[in-house]
């Protein structure tokens, strides 16, 4: 499995952490579609604590961490 | 010592508020984060504030700006904050440069400074903040907040922290604020750059995020 932690705004509708089967996602990029999450939505992307981006490659046992961007002030 | 420093004592010594009263920082921004900023560096007695707001008062700024009134509606929110500054604390030298930053100003408006402190609302002029910082090599205390999250961090010259938190692309959804989350953001910001200007040893290029719904805490970086 899979565990994909959503962070602040991106946990309405989502919850704060599920798991999605490792055969269900070859990217980050197939996660973010899974869960309706457009691109630009997010600004922080980690796989297992790391700075990543959508395009890398996502395997079983991973931690996937998705904060948006927070900007105001 | 002034007795308004006294209770500064204990939590800073003596040597290190005399070392605040040199300081100066610049306030990019005198809204929702720039308004406790600038209080809470008066308060704490820095030697000179700096801060550059272009925008004046409406009434959606109400639920959170500080130095925000009815009767302050359409007013100059730099003009607002040197009004405040005169009135909380005039050993401060405080100039109020009632502009925007943009990539013609930035660097001027901040040279000289020890800090510059990010109270902007857009990531566009976070990026032209973040390059002026680097060009001029003074750290950058960023911080930013969304509806109940806040994120606060020391950017050193050389640090790539504000490329990483705005990838290209990357857009701004809501424009949601509550009163405590803005300042909640500048105590974080403050305090960051509290040790900075005492010369205190801090972690940078790291960015702490709250988020007061769940209240969590995270450290990235």
């Amino acid at each position: 499995m899979i565990e994909v932690r959503f962070f602040a705004t991106l946990r309405e509708g989502r919850g704060k952490i599920t798991q999605v089967p490792a055969e269900e996602a070859s990217t980050a990029a197939d996660l973010l579609r899974r869960f309706d999450i457009a691109a630009e939505e997010v600004a922080i992307l980690l796989i297992n604590g790391f700075h990543s981006k959508p395009e890398d490659a996502v395997k079983d046992g991973d931690v996937i961490s998705l904060f948006p961007p927070v900007g105001g002030g | 010592m002034e007795e308004r420093y006294i209770r500064n004592l204990g939590a800073l010594t003596e040597e290190e508020c005399a070392l605040l009263r040199t300081k100066t920082v610049f306030v990019a921004g005198c809204g929702g984060l720039g308004g406790y900023l600038i209080e809470m560096l008066l308060r704490l007695g820095v030697g000179t504030i700096r801060a550059a707001d272009g925008d004046a008062f409406e009434a959606s700024n109400l639920n959170r700006q500080l130095l925000s009134s009815p009767q302050a509606l359409g007013h100059s929110k730099a003009e607002a904050a040197a009004a405040r500054a005169a009135q909380v604390n005039p050993e401060v030298r405080f100039e109020a440069i009632p502009a925007f930053v943009t990539e013609e100003n930035a660097a001027r408006l901040i040279r000289g400074c020890d800090a510059v402190l990010d109270a902007l609302d857009n990531i566009g002029a976070r990026r032209t903040l973040a390059r002026a910082c680097a060009k001029e090599r003074i750290p950058l205390i960023h911080g930013a907040i969304c509806g109940w999250s806040a994120q606060a961090a020391v950017v050193m010259p050389g640090e790539d922290l504000i490329d990483k938190i705005y990838p290209e692309g990357a857009k701004l959804g809501s424009k949601t604020s509550l009163s405590f989350t803005p300042p909640f953001c500048a105590a974080m910001q403050v305090a960051l750059c509290t040790r900075l200007l005492a010369g205190r040893p801090l972690e940078t290029g790291r960015l702490y995020m709250v988020d007061l719904l769940d209240m969590e805490w995270e450290s990235l970086f």
